[in-house]
């Protein structure tokens, strides 16, 4: 059987008088009264925001100051919408890191573009791009909203590193262990 | 002061006296419609408005973010906004009772406030109390009765000047509304005024001495009558709810089906001259309310006010007196709206069903009752 007949008991004359559940009603409007608040005060309160959650693409420097970005086009190649543009540039020979050889020159994301897919962050070799957690950005004109180098990193800041691929390989070609 | 005042003649003292309870009334409703809001956004577990902060009371420490949280400004801003909008009026009314009909919703809800008591005083002249009020009629109740129902002809009006389909069914939901549920109202405060004029007695209808009758000495002389006659408080209640236009009777104007019923095709002002009558209906009807069931400016059931300020300065005393009315009204305002937002609306069909198979036949039982019973005790 795959139906259940339930029965319908006649209503009894206090539900007929609707008092007890306007009563009942009442009681329940009471306590959401006095409880606190289920709404945020958004720009004064923020959401607190989930790990992994996929905000506005930053660049980010290593624990040294460095930036991780080579300049790849890795991410500018895989970006659904085209919103990346790189303008890649060499790092000069008299830095600390020439060993690393490329940097971008110029680097914008149009964030009028982006479509916050994160493919950037997973395709990227480097872990130099992430999608942190800032959600709300706006501005006047088309320009405002095209992020540059400089604010990619003033978003990004500073991320730890797991593995200062870098800084080994130096290390490694210090110990002569340099060519493959 | 007080000298200057009383050597004006009588029709200055009255226009004086009639300014100022109309300079109380309106802003009483105009916070009715921020309270409104904020008993909606509370139940519905968000801050309500908070956000509008005047320059000059806003900056004031502590006190300007209190109002401003409790959203005052808010106010200010929704009323100089009904004043200073576009007076819009679509092409297709009739434009004299179109404008007419805002006005008629306003005059006879401030007009019912002359013979409802506020409050009352111990004078110490005929050593007893003296009600607060712009004229104590004998007709009292009567009047209060018969210029409150003039308030229907303004959503009539209303719902057919618009010359609108919507606004018309409003009207005509309010029409048959309003007069279904004046006729259990009517016959539910019956009882109260049967007990009131006790046989032999000079007969009254004045609402002050309904709360006299509920100031006397005894077990009977000083019950509220709402412990009294609850069933009568609770027809009058329900009535009342009917009467004011009130979720669940919210049917003249029933936005989901109606857009906005009879007001749909208001604006600015007038509208907002709407809801203004309507809060003054729900501020005077639930003061009338507490008058008839709940013992007026007593403040506990057997404790009446008199005794308790007989000693005191006579304005102080007036002023407690009035601040316990108020207290009360102000609580069944708040009923009013904690109920809207606990409640569905009833169909159309349930709302009739209930005035007159329900609501009608008890009221008709509950008089013929309290008249056997008044009848048997007052001839013991």
């Amino acid at each position: 059987m795959s139906f259940v007949t339930v029965e319908r008991k006649p209503l009894t004359l206090a539900e007929r008088t609707y008092i007890p559940q306007i009563l009942s009603g009442l009681k329940t409007t009471f306590k959401k009264m006095v409880k606190p608040n289920e709404t945020l005060e958004y720009p004064e309160a923020r959401p607190s925001i989930p790990e992994g959650y996929r905000g506005v693409p930053t660049l980010v420097m290593d624990p040294n100051g460095r930036e991780k970005c080579v300049s790849c086009q890795l991410c500018e190649f895989v970006c659904p919408p085209k919103a990346i543009r790189i303008k890649p540039g060499e790092i000069a020979a008299d830095s600390e890191n020439a060993h690393v050889e490329k940097a971008p020159l110029e680097f914008d994301i149009d964030m009028l573009r982006c479509i916050y897919c994160g493919l950037c962050q997973e395709v990227c070799p480097e872990e130099a791009i992430w999608l942190q957690n800032v959600f709300s950005l706006s501005g006047y004109t088309r320009e405002e909203m095209v992020n540059n180098k400089q604010k990619l990193y003033e978003l990004g800041g500073t991320l730890p590193d797991e593995h200062f691929k870098w800084d080994k390989k130096k290390a490694a070609e210090e110990a002569g262990n340099g060519a493959h | 002061m007080i000298d200057l005042y009383l050597n004006l003649p009588v029709w200055i003292q009255a226009t004086i006296k009639g300014l100022a309870t109309i300079l109380v009334i309106i802003p009483i409703a105009g916070a009715c419609s921020l309270a409104e809001r904020k008993v909606s956004a509370w139940i519905q577990g968000r801050p309500g408005p908070n956000r509008a902060r005047a320059w000059g009371l806003g900056y004031i420490p502590v006190l300007g973010p209190i109002l401003q949280r409790l959203g005052v400004f808010h106010l200010m801003a929704d009323g100089a906004k009904f004043v200073f909008k576009e007076d819009v009026v679509p092409g297709h009314v009739n434009k004299f009772y179109y404008y007419l009909a805002p006005l008629v919703a306003l005059v006879p809800a401030l007009c019912t406030i002359v013979v409802v008591p506020f409050g009352a005083y111990w004078d110490t002249a005929t050593n007893g109390m003296k009600p607060i009020i712009l004229a104590d009629l004998d007709i009292g109740m009567l009047a209060v009765f018969a210029i409150g129902s003039l308030s229907v002809y303004s959503l009539i009006l209303a719902g057919w000047a618009s010359n609108s389909k919507y606004p018309f069914l409003g009207g005509v939901r309010a029409s048959a509304q309003l007069i279904s549920y004046e006729l259990s109202m009517t016959l539910s405060v019956l009882p109260v005024f049967l007990w009131v004029n006790a046989p032999g007695g000079q007969g009254t209808l004045s609402l002050f001495e309904v709360v006299q009758t509920q100031s006397l000495p005894g077990f009977l002389g000083g019950i509220w009558y709402v412990f009294l006659m609850p069933l009568s408080a609770f027809i009058f209640l329900v009535a009342l709810f009917a009467e004011t236009n009130r979720q669940p009777f919210d049917m003249p104007e029933s936005e989901a089906d109606l857009v906005g019923g009879f007001h749909t095709e208001y604006g600015e002002f007038k509208w907002s001259l709407f809801f203004v009558a309507e809060y003054a209906h729900m501020t005077i009807g639930s003061g009338v309310f507490v008058l008839l069931f709940l013992g007026g400016w007593n403040p506990l059931p057997w404790i009446p006010l008199g005794p308790l300020i007989e000693s005191l300065p006579m304005w102080l005393g007036g002023i407690i007196g009035i601040s316990i009315f108020l207290g009360k009204t102000f609580f069944f305002i708040f009923l009013f709206m904690w109920v809207r937002w606990t409640l569905p609306r009833f169909r159309y069909d349930q709302v009739m069903k209930l005035g007159w198979q329900k609501l009608l036949p008890m009221a008709i039982g509950n008089l013929i009752f309290y008249a056997l019973a008044i009848a048997f005790i007052e001839t013991r």
